[in-house]
């Protein structure tokens, strides 16, 4: 052959050569014989194709944008060693590199499921009572007192729908 | 509640075993969450890693299921004790390999355990005896939303619940069941299955996760993916495939029967006369003929109220519940004598088979 496949592992010859059709998508690896042993693809009580291609997604031979998570300093090379994220926030941080991936990885690219509703709210509410507080000590400084009241007003309003107790917060 | 106590304790695995568990023996779910602003339990520094420990025990010691739970850190964990927490599915490999700032909560009646600081700083689990995916659904979301009464979740619109790894985003969740498989291994066709299982989106693994072998014919099948479908939608998919998985076995209990019952039942019969005579027993050995005698009381051999017996015995023959048992610690060759001991005493009193209906005119 003038181009032998190469693992996608590593970089020897690949000689095994895995299609999987997973929910109507063509999932394609190509492994050297060590590779195939060590990720249990001749193993036929089953293997991860996920976490397989997860790794062949952090193949060193791609280009790293060396991105840079903000909130915890992970990089993207740090990624590619660990084939997990430092923080929530990298999520953001990495959006170029998880995107592309998501789609081989999963079945929908879009979450459809549960909702944690009530943290939701309550960050929503807390969100709000920020501004508004922010929006009265302004008011008073720049001696604006109907804005003021109004800001007030509204606080106490807002804090009358937060729940002493989270649980009646359904 | 102590560790000692819950080990002494029976399981919700042995627990309430019956003909409905004939062959999904139990279900699982698990669910992944972490704490927004935070770094994952594996690229936190210790102290973050404490901080997020002593925040989520006291957030999952005070729900309702958690009442009077064994609450601990790994560290506060003998060698043992974690080896028998993971032969119950309670704790993972990798927490009971955790070096700091990792623990867990485990429910009274052990249906119930949330892993802190595993790959995600909340591991939340339900086991249910049989197949009750539903069920065990609707237990763990009534956890998982106590908890987000006391916790800021990791979550986004788009990507759902933001894991250490994005091969769990979205709903974070895995579906599992434990199925006793023993005519499909016997044919030859689990290969077939696995494959047809592995197209539908499914995996399948050997009753001890990842990498673990299939020896007593059990094994779990859960869901591969978790983002772009709900967990209604993941549940159902795994639901009917699970089905038809135990439609396939009970066929090819009937072609194992028609083509060859005395074949059949021979090895029954074997492994009978092997767990009552026998005094060297490797725990891969002492699966595989439990495993048939659990077929056995499938096919009227034995009576249906062995079946909790042999479910039981599953777990007992576990190296760590045998060393716990015999209260010290024994190298292999010391705990196959001892394994081969205890099934001995357990089958001298056990019904003895009836072939005699089973066989009818098949011989």
């Amino acid at each position: 052959m003038a181009n032998p496949l190469k693992c996608d592992l590593c970089a020897k010859p690949a000689t095994v050569h895995l299609t999987q059709i997973v929910s109507n998508k063509v999932h394609k690896v190509d492994l050297c014989e060590t590779c195939a042993q060590v990720k249990g693809v001749t193993d036929p009580s089953g293997f991860s194709l996920a976490d397989l291609l997860l790794k062949a997604s952090l193949n060193p031979d791609t280009p790293a944008a060396g991105g840079r998570c903000e909130q915890c300093g992970f990089t993207q090379s740090d990624f590619k060693k660990h084939g997990r994220f430092g923080c929530p926030t990298c999520y953001e941080a990495f959006k170029g590199v998880v995107e592309p991936m998501l789609d081989t990885m999963h079945k929908g690219t879009t979450h459809t499921g549960k909702i944690p509703q009530r943290a939701i709210e309550r960050k929503s509410i807390y969100d709000r009572l920020t501004k508004l507080e922010l929006d009265l000590t302004e008011a008073i400084k720049s001696e604006r007192y109907e804005d003021a009241a109004r800001a007030r007003d509204e606080i106490s309003q807002v804090k009358q729908t937060v729940p002493s107790n989270p649980k009646s917060a359904r | 509640m102590t560790i000692t106590s819950l080990i002494d304790s029976p399981s919700e695995l042995t627990d309430a075993a019956s003909s409905k568990t004939a062959i999904v023996l139990m279900t699982r779910i698990r669910l992944a969450r972490n704490l927004s602003g935070t770094a994952f339990p594996g690229w936190a520094k210790p102290a973050q890693r404490e901080e997020v420990l002593r925040i989520c025990r006291k957030a999952v010691a005070a729900t309702s299921p958690m009442k009077r739970s064994l609450n601990i850190t790994v560290g506060e964990l003998s060698d043992l004790e974690k080896q028998i927490l993971v032969e119950r599915h309670l704790i993972s490999r990798e927490l009971s390999g955790a070096k700091g700032g990792a623990g867990v909560v485990i429910s009274k009646d052990q249906a119930f355990s949330v892993m802190v600081n595993e790959e995600d700083h909340l591991r939340i689990q339900v086991l249910r005896s049989g197949f009750q995916l539903k069920k065990a659904w609707n237990a763990i979301t009534e956890l998982d939303s106590a908890l987000e009464d006391h916790l800021d979740y990791a979550f986004t619109p788009t990507l759902g619940y933001l894991t250490a790894c994005p091969t769990n985003l979205g709903t974070a969740m895995r579906a599992s069941a434990m199925m006793h498989l023993p005519a499909l291994v016997i044919s030859n066709q689990m290969e077939k299955v696995v494959r047809a299982v592995n197209q539908l989106g499914m995996v399948v693994r050997g009753l001890f996760g990842e990498g673990s072998d299939a020896s007593g014919s059990i094994f779990q099948i859960s869901n591969q993916t978790t983002l772009g479908e709900s967990e209604g939608e993941i549940i159902k998919r795994l639901h009917t495939v699970l089905q038809s998985i135990i439609e396939h076995e009970l066929n090819a209990r009937e072609k194992l029967l028609e083509a060859d019952a005395g074949k059949l039942f021979d090895k029954v019969g074997r492994a009978f006369g092997i767990l009552q005579n026998s005094h060297l027993l490797s725990s891969g050995e002492a699966m595989n003929l439990l495993s048939l005698i659990r077929l056995g009381i499938d096919l009227a051999v034995f009576p249906d109220a062995s079946r909790s017996v042999i479910d039981r015995l599953f777990i007992e023959a576990q190296p760590g519940h045998l060393q716990h048992a015999q209260k010290g610690e024994f190298d292999p060759a010391q705990r196959d004598l001892l394994r081969a001991a205890r099934l001995r005493s357990e089958f001298a009193n056990f019904v003895p088979p009836n072939f005699s209906f089973s066989t009818n005119g098949k011989n």
